[in-house]
């Protein structure tokens, strides 16, 4: 094993990534002639000359197709207002229910305070859509939701989910990744969930070490004492 | 110059195109989604930046894009004589010059009708809290991921009798033989070195104007450097 720990290039706003006209500037890199420039502050990620700055930190900015987590804060006759840790609370409006709603009844469905796993369906200027229409999404029932830095929801789900399966074969709970940060975690025994807590909570302290699959593995077999079984649920 | 001057070193020994010794932090408040501490000497300033979040009172929303709102700060016991606390005439007009320098940075037209609050508390002041304020909000900004064109650095240049001195200590601000002293705060931009803040208190000469902005870039450049160290140096 590699015992150093690398870290990626870190760039400033203002500052030059690359130079040349082959280059494309992507999220949170624009063009000055021909300069590449940052115009966020955050890890330089290059892949096929395309140029992208990945936050570090910061507010959730929704995109469409990002699958969400939120609490009902509000209901009109049209629908329910979602606030899920952004700058603008979502609406899930009844007709992308999957299913008949009495819109004098709404509560019986999604009451306040319910948390809701939802997808962004549209983000039309200051109101963002979303949707329930599809497998695995609704109402999420007892468990307990934990928030991390939205920014690190790459790092807890991994490379096509294999850090989550792994945390999923550990404990034995069922989990639900926000890409606002919230993380939904069902087990049968409430030391499971407190377990996957853990490991999310000390996957997001260290997220910028390479290697981190393997560190997560001795650290849930090492500290936590877990054995990773190898059937898959999904 | 016409005339040199008969100081040859500040009182505090330094040179006179030298600033005092600064150090900078990036992740101070982890309540915040950005924060930042700044040091110039004896001068601390904190910023905390919260949001984008949605704007109150609603009259104040701009639908066309976000906009930035300042709070500037001196705490009580951050000066000799304790200042009363709350909003003062001087702290509100540094909360709107702040504001406006920093504004040619960020970019908030993605963010309609939100605000970004920059929160700046002066924990310690030897002068130039204006400045050590704009340096610790900008690194904020930045951490906070908020959209920026480039980063904003911000010094004072102060003239003593008839000397330009970079980043002057509250001694040399009260300097008051010969011509006096005067005092120009100015904020200058990272990449395109666009001038964004540019105060005068007392007198100065055109020539000798020109001498202080060109000695205040060259000290911005050395304070976006270490702005930019610590924003790198993270975790």
């Amino acid at each position: 094993m590699n015992d150093k720990e690398e870290k990626r290039q870190i760039i400033v706003p203002g500052e030059t990534i690359v130079s040349g006209d082959e280059y494309l500037p992507g999220e949170g890199a624009r063009r000055e002639g021909e300069d590449i420039v940052a115009s966020k502050y955050g890890i330089v990620d290059i892949s096929e000359k395309l140029v992208r700055v990945v936050p570090l930190s910061g507010v959730y900015i929704p995109r469409r197709g990002n699958n969400v987590i939120g609490q009902v804060v509000d209901m009109n006759s049209a629908g329910w207002n979602v606030e899920f840790g952004s700058f603008v609370q979502g609406f899930l409006p009844i007709s992308e229910v999957p299913f008949y709603v009495n819109r004098n009844e709404l509560r019986e469905h999604f009451d306040f305070d319910d948390m809701i796993f939802a997808k962004v369906s549209g983000t039309n200027g200051r109101s963002i859509d979303l949707s329930i229409k599809m497998r695995n999404l609704g109402k999420l029932d007892e468990g307990m939701v934990v928030r991390v830095n939205p920014h690190k929801v790459p790092r807890v789900i991994g490379k096509e989910g294999s850090m989550v399966n792994m945390i999923k074969d550990s404990t034995g709970c069922t989990i639900s990744v926000g890409q606002n940060g919230f993380i939904w975690i069902k087990g049968e025994k409430i030391e499971d969930e407190v377990n996957t807590k853990k490991i999310i909570m000390y996957i997001c302290k260290n997220s910028s070490v390479k290697g981190l699959t393997e560190k997560v593995k001795t650290y849930i077999e090492k500290d936590l004492k877990l054995k990773i079984k190898e059937e898959n649920g999904n | 110059m016409a005339i040199k001057s008969k100081f040859t070193k500040r009182s505090d020994g330094r040179k006179f195109d030298e600033a005092r010794e600064m150090d900078a932090k990036v992740g101070i408040i982890p309540s915040a989604d950005g924060s930042a501490m700044f040091r110039s000497g004896s001068t601390i300033a904190i910023a905390a930046v919260h949001g984008p979040r949605i704007l109150h009172p609603q009259h104040m929303q701009n639908p066309k894009k976000g906009i930035l709102r300042v709070n500037y700060n001196m705490m009580s016991f951050s000066v000799d004589d304790r200042i009363r606390p709350g909003l003062s005439k001087r702290s509100q007009e540094i909360s709107k010059v702040t504001e406006w320098a920093l504004s040619p940075c960020v970019d908030l037209e993605e963010f309609k009708g939100n605000v970004v609050d920059v929160f700046i508390q002066i924990p310690q002041a030897d002068a130039g809290t204006r400045a050590a304020g704009i340096n610790a909000a900008a690194m904020a900004l930045a951490h906070a991921g908020i959209p920026m064109k480039e980063m904003a650095s911000c010094t004072a240049i102060g003239k003593m009798d008839k000397t330009l001195a970079v980043d002057v200590s509250k001694e040399e601000e009260d300097f008051s033989e010969g011509e006096g002293s005067t005092d120009i705060p100015m904020c200058c931009l990272s990449r395109t070195k666009k001038i964004s803040l540019l105060q005068l208190d007392g007198k100065i000469s055109v020539d000798e104007l020109k001498e202080a902005i060109e000695m205040g870039k060259i000290a911005c450049g050395k304070i976006n450097e270490i702005q930019a160290k610590a924003l790198k140096e993270i975790e």
